[in-house]
């Protein structure tokens, strides 16, 4: 069903809706006829095909497919914004009209030369063709089938298996009033498995899953990842039936490695968005070249990793993503920008415009988030903790990016007692305040891990995929809320 | 904005994908197409921030072929794209395992004829642009106006939107209607010693004339957001815990979850098993009501065509009836309570409408005044809900009360219990309840739960 063809992006979109270079320069030109200081347009084919498996047969599949154009247009720090799910020239007029009522005075030239300059050169971060990526259903549904019984084999008490797998492929097509064309092909592929497990009246339930911009092949390589996830699932709901109570109150936490690096994103990840700090309402404002980690801690955004679930060639502005350092041995050393705060605190953009889709404009976000790795042994850091919490996976987190708050839930964690790790715990809420936990960290494993990349990011009503990573670490004194009191 | 500027009506769209659908060989199927057009206008600091406007349009197929289904979703209403969309599902559908609880719901149920639910004000979409920057630069300004310490602003946004939906099936229903929606919302930001806080609040309807006025909208965020000032962590310990409607709406969030049908069926449920049980409080009355006049969740019928209706789910403590689907009634042995919504690509499921905790006897002040010690809850954070054990543990923030008074604020503590239990422990509820989302209660107060802090 019209799925994307192979073709370049850019022919791709001008044969489907019967555009040209010139009309989009026309729409450009109409959408600064108003004294702006930018535009630009955002043109997005998305198809979805999900299938997905319960009670050991796959009963469900979906396809759906969006398109439609973003019509943009900044001034000063005002934002106007125009969409529409009917491509055509009538409509992209009528949206740059829209998007213009921002701007007052007549503007001096309103000429846009699209041949001119193609704008920076995007990465190939993950080169796959259409075909390795969208496999035909029989096999999708064979995989998720054996992802049922892999689960159901790890434990007799696994009563039932969810899996899902969503292959997404995008194309976008990204033109500004710079001059700049710039268009990318962005797949990605997530699979995820849920079990329940049941004992006795006793019901438990977790998930596991993971993905990236990836061939099909990604789950059912020589390691057989779509069955790894599988057994990770049921070995979790399992662990559940043995976790006691969880101790409330502050203690030391120590964090494994992977996914826990959702602390990161929470803690100071949205905090260090350029908008915030523009504005002033982020508890991180005013802290650039400040302390507000340990020395042993350098936390990095970068959407430059291949095949990541987080990285981009381009952002959805059309700026090539960077590495970027957020903080460097314990300092603050960068903020995450777009091309609109970074215009307005006079910075270059760092490839971090990123938008839902073309319904939305794009914002400062993160993209993969992670703390370079350190020199303890992660084993030595458990035995270095008398008495604390060693939290393995998360569910999700929040944060209240003013004054600081964040939370993030522990999904399998466990008591550690004289330096060994103890009974599991029930799932708990960790809080803390974002420009001090950082300070509290005292150990740092060599072990750096990305997640398995099934991230979702929320801000503003706007999701977005997104990975983190983290080595073992050892945080002294987090709040840890347990109903033991 | 004019909510009737395409040419191509919803209704014939639907009529004609399922005409197609049946010749290309669907043994079943049913079709919705939704199409909406909204706008927002923020401003911060008394300047325009964003203007957004935005059109769209989609339709969802789901074809049946015998026991296997497929579901699909377009933008392209096109009549060729239609056309082949079509055969296209239908072919889809024959590739999946047969299910026997697959189908369209039983004829007995689907809605014949429904009152005027008043969702459809369409007066409010003619104001101007300039009105829509005036209403919410006044609900700004009444903020920030509020306290020298409000020294800083995330916005106010004024948004409206029309939509209409359209839905028929191959067993007989065609039904359509229009809705509109209204709202209006402040987030100001306020500082002291070296702090920040920042609240908001808002309104919301489906008619402008209803709307709360922008002042008093601005000036409730700006109380809210000043009370948090000077906030600090309390020691760890267990103590009654009062929650403001907004929180207490979100504890009657997850009772919504584990009541509607998926989380049944699929056994991932605390409330599993459950019907006829005491599960709450005998103060605890739980309803969904799909057919609220002006509720901000109601319609006339579900996303299968099933009339929508008053279901009592909770009375007086006591588990009366889940919120089913046809397929979730199918797979229970049970009836379908008119519940079920989808996203226009999607399966439908059932979820609450307009879901409430019935109004109590008491004045919130009097809640509060009948706490010797304990936590006043008025914001919640995280996702440390286990909705197959009830396991409760999420951050939280509010006020302290000593001796049945407000005293200082408080925040970085969690709250942890278990949602039976904390059901089971609803001892006072308040006579505040206002509809102003489609999740609703009132002020509450729990026996006791475990504040993590110090």
């Amino acid at each position: 069903m019209s799925n994307p063809p192979d073709a370049a992006p850019q022919t791709f979109f001008f044969d489907r809706f019967g555009l040209d270079a010139r009309a989009l320069e026309s729409t450009l030109g109409a959408a600064l006829a108003r004294r702006a200081d930018f535009a630009d347009l955002y043109f997005e084919f998305r198809t979805v095909q999900g299938v997905a498996l319960e009670e050991g047969s796959v009963k469900k599949t979906t396809h759906s497919v969006s398109q439609g154009v973003g019509v943009r247009v900044l001034a000063g720090e005002k934002t106007g914004y125009a969409y529409s799910d009917e491509v055509t020239v009538e409509r992209l007029q009528v949206a740059a009209q829209h998007a213009r009522q921002i701007a007052s005075a007549a503007a001096t030239s309103t000429s846009v030369d699209l041949r001119r300059a193609g704008g920076a050169q995007p990465h190939a971060l993950y080169p796959v063709a259409s075909e390795q990526v969208v496999r035909p259903l029989p096999e999708r549904i064979a995989l998720l089938e054996r992802v049922d019984r892999e689960a159901r084999a790890f434990d007799r008490r696994i009563t039932n298996v969810m899996a899902s797998l969503a292959i997404e492929e995008k194309v976008v097509l990204i033109a500004n009033s710079a001059g700049e064309l710039v268009a990318d092909r962005q797949p990605l592929l997530r699979l995820q498995v849920a079990c329940i497990a049941e004992d006795g009246g006793v019901r438990h339930s977790a998930s596991a899953g993971g993905g990236g911009r990836v061939a099909f092949d990604f789950l059912v390589d020589d390691e057989e990842r779509a069955l790894r996830f599988a057994r990770e699932a049921a070995r979790q709901a399992i662990v559940a039936f043995d976790a006691v109570d969880t101790p409330a109150g502050q203690m030391t936490v120590v964090l494994g490695p992977g996914w826990p690096g959702v602390l990161l994103h929470e803690a100071v990840g949205h905090g260090l968005e350029g908008d915030f700090n523009r504005k002033g309402t982020s508890a991180f404002a005013k802290l650039m070249g400040e302390r507000v980690a340990s020395e042993l801690c350098t936390v990095i955004d970068d959407g430059t990793l291949p095949s990541r679930r987080g990285s981009l060639n381009v952002d959805d502005e059309g700026i090539p993503t960077r590495r970027n350092v957020l903080i460097e041995k314990g300092r603050l050393t960068g903020y995450l920008q777009d091309r609109l705060n970074a215009r307005l605190m006079g910075v270059e953009p760092t490839g971090n415009g990123r938008r839902e889709s073309f319904m939305h404009y794009p914002m400062p976000r993160m993209t993969n988030t992670f703390m370079l790795a350190g020199e303890d042994d992660p084993d030595d850091i458990i035995r270095s903790v008398d008495r604390g919490l060693y939290a393995v996976s998360f569910g999700g987190g929040q944060v209240d990016i003013t004054n600081g708050k964040f939370v993030f839930s522990a999904s399998e964690a466990y008591l550690i007692e004289g330096g060994k790790i103890g009974a599991p715990v029930k799932d708990a809420t960790l809080i803390g305040n974002g420009p001090d936990v950082l300070t509290r960290i005292s150990r740092v494993g060599s072990d750096l891990k990305l997640d398995e990349g099934i991230g979702v990011c929320g801000k503003d009503g706007q999701s977005v995929p997104v990975g983190v990573g983290l080595p073992t670490i050892r945080i002294d004194g987090l709040t840890v809320g347990g109903t033991r009191a | 904005m004019s909510a009737s500027s395409t040419a191509i009506d919803p209704a014939e769209v639907v009529e004609r994908v399922l005409d197609r659908a049946r010749r290309a060989g669907a043994t079943a199927c049913d079709a919705v197409a939704v199409e909406a057009e909204s706008s927002s206008t923020s401003v911060r600091l008394g300047e325009v921030e964003t203007v957004k406007l935005s059109r769209e349009r989609r339709l969802g197929l789901r074809c049946f072929a015998g026991a296997s289904s497929a579901v699909a979703s377009t933008a392209d209403f096109d009549p060729a794209a239609v056309d082949a969309f079509a055969a296209q599902v239908v072919e889809l559908a024959r590739a999946v395992a047969p299910d026997p609880f697959a189908g369209l719901p039983d004829p007995s149920l689907l809605a014949t004829e429904w009152p005027d639910l008043e969702l459809y004000d369409p007066t409010g979409l003619e104001l101007s642009p300039e009105e829509r920057v005036a209403r919410a630069k006044a609900c700004e300004a009444a903020a920030l106006s509020a306290d020298p310490r409000l020294v800083n602003s995330e916005g106010a946004d004024f948004a409206l939107g029309a939509a209409r939906v359209a839905y028929a099936s191959s067993a007989g229903f065609a039904g359509s209607y229009r809705s509109t929606s209204y709202s209006l919302s402040a987030a100001p930001v306020a500082a002291e010693d070296g702090a920040m806080q920042r609240d908001y609040w808002y309104d919301a309807s489906r008619s402008l004339d209803r709307l709360a006025d922008p002042e008093s909208i601005g000036r409730t965020a700006a109380a809210r957001t000043l009370r948090r000032l000077g906030a600090r962590p309390v020691p760890t310990q267990q103590v009654p815990v009062v929650f403001d409607p907004q929180m207490a709406a979100s504890l009657l969030s997850h009772l919504a979850g584990a009541v509607c049908g998926g989380a049944l069926y699929r056994r991932a449920s605390f409330l599993l098993d459950r019907l006829g049980q005491d599960i709450a409080s005998p103060l605890f009355t739980v309803i969904d009501d799909g057919r609220l006049p002006r509720g901000l969740a109601s319609r006339p019928f579900d996303a299968e065509g099933t009339a929508t209706r008053r279901t009592v789910v909770v009375e007086r403590g006591v588990l009366k009836s889940y919120l089913l689907d046809g397929y979730a009634a199918r797979k229970l042995s049970l009836t379908s309570t008119g519940s079920a919504s989808r996203s226009v690509g999607d399966v439908p499921s059932a979820s609450p409408t307009n879901f409430h905790l019935a109004a109590g006897e008491h004045a919130p002040e009097a809640i509060i005044a009948s706490v010797p010690r304990g936590l006043y809850v008025t914001g919640l954070s995280g996702f440390g809900v286990n909705g197959v054990t009830g396991d409760y543990s999420r951050g939280a923030s509010g006020i302290w009360i000593e001796n049945g008074e407000l005293t200082h604020p408080v925040e970085e503590v969690t709250i942890a219990g278990n949602l039976l239990q904390m059901y089971r422990d609803v001892e006072m509820v308040g006579n505040d309840l206002v509809f102003r989302s489609s999740i609703v209660a009132p002020t509450i107060k729990l026996r006791q739960m475990t504040v993590a802090g110090r």
